[in-house]
């Protein structure tokens, strides 16, 4: 099998130097992955997940290895708009309305005026917020502020999608429905997502491939490559097999830590 | 309705409590005089001439309102006995203040944001600048500006009430151009945000709630430096100069009209800042 590989880290290191002495974060870090996968990283706080997930993003510096994106490095993947990112919290700007926080990017990035409303319109749709546009933040519930804040890194169409546990402060029905239409938006655009998670079951749900990390220093216990069919109904979780890959994701969490 | 009764109550208090002071105040004086004149005054009568005292200690309310009145609408507004002459002088010289001390406050927070150097040599001084007492330097920069042959009162008028009001749009500002958390400043870096976009869409655009805030300070601050200001200066005009006058002829009820046109000045001056702020906000969608 030939996929393009889009992210390749590298005998990864990073090093955090704080005020309690270093912080060894990522160790020895080898992972590929390819255009179109959907990567979830998951595991206990502190594994490095996040800091993986910066690191592609070039907002972290690797104090070893290398990471490559599209064949570049972070930085130049970063400069050539190569992905959308995601955080925790919308973080949306509350002086603009939706509208007007998908063009933020938009409009950092120079298009013009036409294109940057053609844009909003297109990816509202692929969020399911049409007719939102005008909207402040604080209108919306949490899990539309959080659609609208994916529909601004779908805003200027990069290939890749790095979320850092997009849900995690959303409760779990909300939760469940927006997996699914997450899962229906990577169908029709094809994208390569990076997702961060603690949710073993938002994991297997989600990804076709599963990166397991454990702490101190963080690391790489397991990656499992899903057997799940891309189509997903939301039912496929009571399937033994869906239930197989879970058993092996708490495995991998298990053995890789201490418990201390 | 709901928000004006309680003002109203607490308004109609101090006038209890003014009443009763001025009574208690004024009424050895009109014993003295009683005494002076062998005569025995009633509780009433007593009161009754505690309440009319050409040169009272404490002017009851009523009568700071009828020479505010006389002062204000029955003078011609060109007269120097018009407090609406005095009050458009001081009300100038607050204004340019006010503006240059914003202007001055919002380019310092600004370099303090930005420039780790200013943050460490400029913050101190600015801290520093404002433990001087304002009655102190107010003479001197009078002085001092008279000397390198500024003509006019308004300059350093302008000067002390800028002093006064830079500071807690400086401090205000630093803090509301702060006030972007990391993750915001992330996105941004994500996108490639050059720092000037960085400032115009995301820093500025957040310190409003906080610009808004100092400013009422501020504009208050400065009216209080212009009056201050005024103090050395009787000949200027100005309410400020108008109470010094009150005070070195003893006119009290000059003072307390003056007082009364001040406190109203800085009221509207205030109410003016905070309806531009609500209109603002609420056009930035941050008033909910």
């Amino acid at each position: 099998m030939t996929q393009d590989v889009v992210i390749k880290a590298q005998n990864l290191d990073l090093t955090f130097q704080t005020n309690d002495g270093p912080v060894h974060a990522l160790k020895d870090i080898n992972l590929d992955i390819n255009k179109g996968d959907f990567v979830s990283f998951i595991g206990p706080s502190g594994c490095g997940k996040t800091t993986f997930l910066r690191t592609i993003a070039a907002l972290e510096n690797p104090t070893a290895g290398s990471i490559t994106v599209n064949g570049m490095t972070a930085e130049e993947a970063r400069k050539s708009r190569a992905y959308g990112y995601v955080f925790q919290a919308a973080g949306l700007y509350p002086w603009r309305t939706i509208s007007g926080n998908i063009k933020l990017p938009l409009e950092i990035m120079g298009f013009d005026k036409a294109e940057q409303q053609q844009r909003v319109e297109r990816v509202l749709e692929l969020v399911e917020l049409t007719g939102f546009g005008n909207k402040f933040p604080w209108q919306l519930s949490g899990g539309m502020q959080q659609r609208a804040s994916i529909a601004r890194a779908l805003a200027f169409d990069a290939d890749i999608l790095l979320m850092d546990e997009p849900f995690g402060a959303l409760d779990e029905i909300v939760r469940d429905h927006l997996n699914e239409q997450l899962l229906k938006l990577w169908a029709r655009t094809n994208k390569t997502i990076g997702f961060v998670t603690h949710s073993i079951p938002e994991a297997v749900y989600l990804s076709t491939k599963i990166v397991v990390m454990s702490p101190r220093p963080g690391r790489i216990a397991d990656v499992i490559e899903s057997t799940l069919p891309r189509e997903r109904p939301l039912d496929i979780r009571d399937t033994p097999e869906f239930l197989e890959i879970a058993h092996r994701v708490r495995e991998g969490l298990r053995a890789g830590h201490a418990y201390d | 309705m709901r928000n004006i009764l309680p003002i109203l109550a607490v308004v109609f208090a101090m006038i209890i409590a003014w009443y009763a002071g001025a009574f208690m105040m004024n009424k050895k004086w009109t014993y003295d005089q009683a005494n002076r004149a062998g005569v025995e005054l009633t509780l009433s009568e007593v009161f009754a001439d505690t309440m009319a005292q050409p040169r009272p200690v404490l002017p009851a309310p009523h009568q700071v309102a009828v020479n505010f009145w006389e002062t204000t609408v029955e003078k011609k507004i060109t007269s120097r006995r018009s407090l609406v002459f005095h009050g458009w002088i001081t009300l100038k010289a607050t204004l340019t203040g006010f503006i240059l001390g914003t202007i001055i406050g919002t380019l310092l927070a600004v370099g303090i944001v930005y420039s780790r150097v200013m943050d460490m040599s400029i913050l101190p001084w600015a801290i520093i600048s404002q433990t001087v007492p304002i009655v102190a330097i107010a003479p001197m920069i009078v002085v001092l500006s008279n000397s390198v042959g500024i003509e006019g009162h308004l300059v350093p008028k302008t000067i002390i009430s800028a002093y006064l009001s830079f500071f807690p749009v400086l401090v205000s500002m630093i803090k509301g151009l702060r006030s972007p958390d990391r993750m915001q400043l992330d996105l941004l870096r994500t996108w490639g945000a050059g720092k000037s976009q960085t400032f115009w869409k995301l820093r500025l655009p957040g310190s409003m709630p906080f610009f808004f805030a100092a400013v009422k300070i501020a504009i208050a601050a400065s009216l209080v430096g212009a009056i201050v200001g005024e103090l050395p200066m009787s000949g200027s005009g100005g309410l400020g100069a108008r109470m010094l006058v009150g005070s070195q002829y003893g006119e009290p009820l000059l003072i307390w009209s003056a007082l009364a046109a001040a406190a109203l000045l800085a009221a509207v001056l205030i109410f003016i800042v905070g309806t531009i702020q609500t209109i603002t906000l609420k056009r930035m969608g941050m008033a909910q």
